[in-house]
């Protein structure tokens, strides 16, 4: 039998024990406590404040001057005229009071992980999405997938929505003040969503998990989606978390409807051939 | 992606420069399409009807053999047939070689003058109406702005749209806007792709309707006409077309003194809506409407299979 010659592996360096570098098992190493915070999060002072006037900048013009006023320890940011520009306020992943005075176009304030954002205005499309935590509270209409993937932290548009809301939510609150379109809560997995108004067709179609909570008309729900039960606790939650942004249901909180995935969908209801066989 | 975009000001006879305001909106929408950009805009009414043609495709200029002969040839054939049929041209201009338009004094059926016309090899019509001026080539906003001399035209609404070619070629052939032949003055542009369009067009065609490219978006102008045809007006033709056509989409359509948007029932195609007091301008994205707005406007997103028109 052929032996391994255990000089000549450790030469080849086969029996290295840990790889060199920084690997994943050492990255939240107590040790380096660098790695405790993302990189590019910035430690702020919410008492100092700046000021961006965006008139004449380019989407990436806004995200770095945002950036650079944050290295500086400016913790409240005020942005000026963004005129509705796609792709801007997008990946601040530190505490930050961020104000947009008028509208934003598509993809704005995404991937954001902490700040509290008040936009004065309306947004576009995939407002919010993947969102982590933090606030991101809206005066105005939102276009469709509004909060796309959104994992956590409370999204909240005082106007009414377009089509596909929290498509594909995993977690955190969505509140719409008004109505919401069609297929919202498509393929909703966990969280919470708060409509205060109309819901769209489709309705929480194939959610796996989740709540939806309708204050008006649903035109229709989807595939896998049924009417829950009121409970105590979801009128104490609703009444509560409409209050910290100064809303109202139209027809008071006791009047929601409460929508939850009927879970149809999570096994087959027909069994595989070869199961089909053990069975019969 | 492509990007359309349209405006509509409310105030009777009262016009206002649509076309620095339609290029500045479409120049903000590039970036949904650079292949190719076209406008609809309606002037003021003359009396006379206002012919747009072409005699080549752009891109001929460079490959064909012997082309500058043949489209002299070609608009020396036009107005020898016009003159056969008995319409007079008042004002002829030529924008670019291939590009041409006609202002013409002619009271019989014009869609026997637009038959006669088209049977000429490399002849498209563009659009014939009494205010209706169909404008479209390649490159961006500022390009066809520049080339046909866009900058000073006053008018009371229009409808545009940048390209990017998905379903058929980068020429003017499968350029939007699409002009609903034979009807006068009226134009379609549209966002997103059909799918039911072979099955539809053959079904159109049987019935006599004229397709002058392969691009899908044609579908719409020649089933607006076709309705239109049977005496419907332009909302209920919309409204139908939305059961009607099958994909993704949302389109704009003009006429003389409509302005009309209509999106799919899965609403996957973008559109925002700005509603004032004395105009209504909407586009694929607010970017392009804050083009022509200085302060904060309240705007919104049509729904599903919402079909709005507004007159003028």
């Amino acid at each position: 039998m052929a032996t391994l010659k255990e000089d000549k592996s450790h030469e080849m360096g086969l029996h290295e024990e840990q790889l060199k570098g920084r690997t994943q098992q050492r990255f939240f190493s107590v040790d380096e406590s660098e790695n405790l915070t993302y990189f590019h999060s910035f430690d702020v002072d919410t008492s100092k404040s700046g000021t961006i006037d965006a008139l004449d900048m380019t989407p990436r013009e806004i995200n770095r001057e945002i950036r650079a006023l944050m290295e500086k320890g400016i913790g409240d940011i005020t942005v000026d005229n963004p005129m509705s520009r796609h792709g801007v306020g997008v990946g601040i992943l530190n505490r930050l009071n961020l104000t947009f005075s008028d509208s934003l176009g598509y993809f704005g304030c995404g991937l954001i992980d902490g700040p509290n954002v008040h936009i004065k205005g309306r947004v576009g499309w995939s407002c919010a999405e993947n969102m982590m935590a933090g606030t991101v509270v809206i005066d105005g209409n939102a276009g469709s997938t509004f909060g796309a993937a959104i994992r956590g932290g409370d999204l909240v548009c005082k106007g009414s929505v377009g089509a596909r809301t929290g498509i594909d939510q995993k977690g955190g609150t969505i509140i719409v003040g008004g109505k919401t379109g069609a297929f919202s809560g498509f393929m909703m997995q966990r969280g919470r969503m708060i409509i205060c108004g109309d819901a769209g067709m489709n309705l929480g179609d194939s959610m796996y998990d989740g709540t939806i909570y309708v204050g008006g008309e649903v035109e229709e729900l989807g595939v896998d989606c049924v009417p829950g039960e009121m409970t105590e606790l979801d009128i104490r939650y609703l009444t509560d978390k409409l209050a910290l942004y100064g809303m109202k249901a139209p027809k008071g909180v006791e009047k929601m409807q409460k929508y939850v995935s009927g879970k149809q969908l999570w096994n087959y209801d027909n069994l595989e051939p070869s199961e089909k066989k053990l069975v019969l | 992606m492509c990007g359309i975009a349209g405006i509509i000001h409310k105030q009777a006879g009262k016009g206002a420069n649509i076309g620095e305001q339609m290029t500045s909106m479409l120049q903000a929408l590039k970036h949904r399409g650079p292949d190719s950009t076209g406008y609809a805009m309606y002037g003021e009414d003359n009396g006379n009807q206002i012919m747009r043609f072409k005699v080549a495709e752009a891109a001929d200029l460079e490959g064909s053999y012997d082309i500058h002969a043949e489209i002299e040839g070609r608009l020396a054939l036009i107005d020898s047939r016009l003159a056969e049929l008995g319409v007079k041209v008042v004002k002829k201009e030529s924008p670019t070689e291939y590009a041409h338009r006609y202002e013409i004094e002619f009271s019989g059926d014009m869609k026997k003058v637009a038959d006669f016309v088209e049977d000429i090899e490399g002849v498209e019509i563009l659009s014939i109406g009494n205010s209706l001026e169909l404008i479209k080539d390649l490159g961006d906003a500022a390009i066809v702005s520049g080339q046909y001399g866009l900058d000073g035209f006053n008018g009371t609404h229009g409808i545009g749209h940048t390209r990017m070619a998905t379903e058929s070629d980068v020429d003017i052939r499968s350029a939007h806007p699409y002009w609903a032949y034979p009807f006068s003055d009226v134009a379609v542009v549209h966002n997103g792709q059909l799918t039911n369009y072979w099955t539809n067009r053959r079904a159109l065609e049987r019935k006599g309707h004229r397709f002058s490219s392969n691009c899908d978006s044609e579908l719409i102008a020649v089933y607006i006409a076709d309705r239109m045809n049977q005496g419907d007006d332009l909302e209920t033709a919309m409204k139908d077309s939305v059961e009607y056509l099958d994909g993704v989409f949302t389109y704009l359509v003009a006429t003389k003194d409509e302005l009309g948007m209509a999106k799919d029932v899965m609403a996957a195609k973008p559109m925002v809506v700005y509603e004032g007091d004395d105009m209504i301008a909407l586009a694929s994205e607010e970017v392009a409407i804050r083009k022509l707005f200085d302060h904060h406007i309240e705007t919104f997103d049509p729904y599903h299979g919402e079909v709005r028109v507004w007159q003028h």
